[in-house]
């Protein structure tokens, strides 16, 4: 909070104290709606998000799709703009928009001329409750997220693999539905399904609008009062508590065959902690521990061992999401050279582990990935959209803003030991999933169309 | 320094505009490059194309300079693979090498902390890779996975078999990765040799935003590129395209059918050009307004996505779309395309579709200078393109210049229906190859 700001702008204060830190910006709403302002001045470009805290993990069992359907839905028409109106405006004002839907939120954000950001807000703000759905647009806009599917997962072996690794992978958390949904319960979505998320969930207590660009505060928190302001919230709003894990008492393994795969791989993924808020230390830890066992193929130690010592593998990789709202995961790959068995390629991998546990951190490693974090940091800063990312999927995964902030100082602060405890905390086998993809020896069966 | 040009560049057209303050610097050496200085962030992204790119592989060594390409970082000068990585890595800068039909390109972006070492390093890398006998093993390891993984791709299936229809045994008729026996056939002579094809001086262009004053940029060009060959392999001939009309189905086992289609183009400094792709925006462009996009996915929800593209080459050009679709929707799909193809080639666009094109077009434009990374990719692109300096000053109203009977001229001369062949990766029902 600085005092200066609202000193020198008493209009701000009448509305809501805004804290300011650096260039970034924030007020809540009298209706609930958090904003967020990042300013970047370099060009006269603004990007305007609005972030639902709803996405695909909050569906009603049985509808899996429906947070992604109805992100379609969004862009139809409204009590004041015809269906597709919104983006025809957009265009015509030289911008471009678009959506998109996780497991943890639904977003849509448009990119424009700075001073169309008043239009942006109206027309955003409409939708937020006044869509009007028909019966027609429901079928065709059902038929394109079929067919989304299709291109995405259906004709993808990796992405088939990946949603049943993922089933697999959560014995009662709904991460373990993909956001897309499942093809039999996406035909069966409607109009009724779409209203009833509609209604509960896209309301101004349940989003956070974050602008980021070539914008004066001040101006951008007047536009929110008028636009978004006399939206109202819904009351009640369901606390999110989604049925969580048990304990995860029993590895698992799955094999998946498919005529199409030409490129077998071994993945496995360990059920782990995301970013609490103010509590980001052992994310942190495991965001290191990604980068040092499979970060980059000439310097990690998986890279190192299975690529360049005993070349079994053509690529290796670890990775960690660590922006969620419940559990999240750490997956390890190997993707084995010709010749080489999953089975092979998997021991090997799990030698790798081993002698990681072992040996600990190469700590000459462990400040290059330093230094790279630190210069992150800085080339973020060239990409406004990447910043507005940042602050939209902390904001709807339980974090805060004092969180988003502190998080560059939590990574500098990991120390190697705290690295090896958040591993041997990790690497338990009763809670992962290991996959193999794999080509099958014979044609596919085909399915029987309905 | 031999000479500084200094150009302001000002976009006043709406919505926006965009200041952008080229500078043309070239090197003691004699070197060019354009640079717009910014001081706001501690870093300066840097962009080099070298011309050629893939489509200078020697005959029989398809594969070659994407294999080459693959390995400049995988050891130069005393360093090996391992050496080199850790040694970029404690700078944390970024040196993204990457081949296509046209170019070889890097884009490296590093702080200005320590961008001494760091340019010392890229240089290594440029005149000095070493091509090790295991590092090629490990890349072409990497590459044959590629490869094979590509084979039971329904898209990489139907590009590889349109460029091939339409392109035949000029380079641009296969992929530029090559094919599994070529790649496999090669050896560290034809890498060598491919290196020196590909990187040298005649054909270079280069683009600098960020933390850089043109003194700095003048030396950095020097040191980097001082040192290389002046010429490098010649560039193939033209080809045209090849391809009539019809239908080819490429039978694979999949649920959804994916396609391709096109013909013949139209070349970049063609005084049609900006009228064509006016046009084009209204048929396919990007977002969800074009024409296709209405008809087939916001009417009748037959896909995920459609669009068409203008693809200027250096070596040809092409009009070309692509679309997914179930394979039993496939040949409506096709249907509905033809349908519109002949309607913009017979009927041209109306005038609100005119204005409006134009005013996305003129409006969109100045958003793409929004970073040091994105400038400097587009400012070798206009090099690459050879577009003047000045181009961003009056290409919208460039745009602006278009008149409806000028679009519907090239309308009818771009769009030709009776020409458009469409090849099809899957088992789309009610679809067979005509002959």
């Amino acid at each position: 909070m600085t005092r200066f700001l609202s000193l020198i702008l008493p209009l701000a204060v009448l509305f809501a104290a805004p804290a300011r830190a650096g260039d970034v910006t924030d007020y809540v709403l009298d209706n609930g709606m958090q904003v967020v302002v990042i300013e970047d001045h370099r060009a006269p470009v603004v990007v305007h998000m609005v972030w639902y805290r709803v996405g695909a993990a909050d569906e009603p069992a049985g509808k899996s799709g429906i947070a992604h359907f109805f992100e379609h839905l969004m862009f139809k028409a409204t009590d004041d703009l015809e269906s597709g109106e919104l983006s025809r405006v957009v265009e015509a004002n030289g911008g471009s928009d678009n959506a998109f839907t996780s497991w943890d939120y639904t977003a849509y954000f448009q990119r424009v001329a700075a001073d169309r950001l008043g239009l942006m807000m109206r027309m955003e703000a409409d939708r937020m409750r006044d869509l009007v759905l028909s019966e027609d647009e429901i079928v065709t806009e059902r038929n394109v997220i079929l067919e989304e599917r299709a291109t995405r997962t259906d004709s993808d072996p990796g992405a088939l693999f990946r949603e049943q690794l993922y089933a697999a992978a959560h014995l009662n958390h709904p991460y373990g539905i993909p956001v897309i949904g499942w093809r039999h319960e996406m035909e069966a979505l409607n109009r009724v399904d779409a209203q009833a998320f509609y209604q509960t969930y896209y309301a101004p207590n349940n989003a956070v609008l974050i602008v980021a660009g070539d914008v004066q505060p001040e101006d951008v928190l007047a536009l929110a009062q008028q636009h978004y302001g006399p939206v109202a919230p819904t009351e009640n709003l369901p606390v999110r508590a989604r049925p969580s894990e048990p304990p995860q008492l029993a590895e698992r393994r799955l094999v998946f065959e498919d005529a199409r795969v030409g490129q077998p791989y071994v993945m496995r993924r360990y059920q782990a902690p995301e970013r609490d808020t103010g509590d980001q230390a052992e994310a942190a830890a495991l965001v290191y521990l990604a980068e040092l066992l499979g970060g980059s193929g000439a310097t990690s130690v998986l890279g190192n061992a299975l690529q360049f010592d005993d070349p079994i593998a053509v690529y290796t990789g670890a990775s960690y999401s660590a922006t969620s709202l419940d559990d999240t995961g750490f997956t390890l790959v190997v993707v084995p050279a010709q010749g080489v068995t999953l089975g092979n390629a998997e021991t090997a991998m799990d030698a790798v582990l081993a002698s990681f546990m072992a040996d600990g951190v190469d700590l000459e490693q462990f400040e290059r990935l330093k230094m790279q974090v630190r210069a992150g940091e800085i080339y973020e800063l060239d990409d406004v959209q990447s910043r507005a990312d940042r602050y939209g999927r902390a904001l709807t995964t339980g974090l805060t803003i004092a969180d988003v902030q502190a998080w560059p100082e939590v990574l500098q602060a990991v120390t190697p030991e705290d690295v090896m405890a958040a591993a041997k905390r990790l690497f338990d086998r009763k809670r992962a999933v290991t996959g193999w993809l794999q080509p099958e020896p014979q044609p596919t069966v085909t399915e029987v169309s309905q | 320094m031999k000479h500084i040009l200094l150009f302001v560049l000002l976009v006043w057209s709406l919505p926006a505009r965009a200041e952008i303050a080229i500078q043309e610097v070239t090197s003691p050496g004699g070197i060019s490059a354009w640079l717009v200085e910014e001081h706001a962030l501690p870093f300066t992204a840097l962009e080099i194309r070298f011309r050629g790119g893939a489509s200078l592989d020697a005959p029989g060594k398809r594969g070659a300079t994407n294999l080459m390409t693959g390995l400049i970082e995988e050891g130069a000068g005393d360093m090996d693979a391992r050496a080199f990585a850790q040694a970029r890595e404690s700078l944390a800068a970024s040196f993204g090498f990457d081949v296509r039909d046209d170019a070889l390109s890097v884009s490296t972006q590093f702080l200005s902390e320590n961008r001494a070492e760091a340019v010392a390093l890229l240089r290594s890398a440029l005149i000095q890779p070493r091509f090790d006998d295991v590092a090629i093993e490990r890349v072409r390891g990497q590459v044959l996975s590629h490869l094979v993984s590509r084979k039971t791709d329904p898209q990489d299936i139907v590009g590889t078999q349109f460029d091939a229809l339409a392109f035949g045994d000029h380079p641009y008729g296969s992929y530029y990765g090559g094919t599994e026996d070529s790649v496999a056939a090669l050896n560290r002579d034809d890498i060598v040799a491919a290196y020196h094809g590909a990187v040298a001086r005649d054909r270079i262009f280069v683009s600098a935003v960020g933390d850089i004053s043109a003194q700095d940029l003048g030396a950095l060009l020097d040191e980097l590129f001082g040192d290389l060959p002046e010429t490098g392999a010649p560039i193939p001939a033209r080809v045209d395209f090849g391809l009539g009309s019809g239908v080819t189905v490429v039978p694979f086992d999949t649920p959804q059918s994916v396609a391709r289609f096109g013909h013949a183009g139209i070349t970049r400094d063609d005084p049609d050009f900006f009228a064509a792709y006016i046009v084009n925006e209204i048929l396919g462009g990007g977002g969800f307004n074009s024409r296709l996009m209405d008809e087939v996915r916001e009417k009748r929800g037959l896909t995920y996505g459609i669009g068409s593209y203008l693809i200027p080459m250096d070596l040809s050009e092409m009009v070309m779309g692509a679309v997914s679709s179930q394979n039993e929707s496939m040949a409506e799909v096709i249907e509905v395309v033809s349908t519109e193809w002949a309607r913009m080639a017979h009927d041209g666009v109306t005038a609100e579709e005119l204005a409006s094109a134009q005013t996305y077009l003129t409006g969109a434009y100045p958003l793409r200078f929004d970073g040091n990374g994105p400038i400097a990719k587009i400012m070798v692109g206009m090099q690459m393109t050879g577009l003047p300096v000045d181009y961003i000053a009056t290409r919208n109203d460039q745009i602006m210049a278009v008149t409806l009977d000028e679009a519907n001229r090239v309308a009818a001369r771009i769009y030709q229906p009776e020409a458009l062949h469409f090849v099809i990766v899957g088992q789309p029902a009610g679809v067979e190859s005509s002959n």
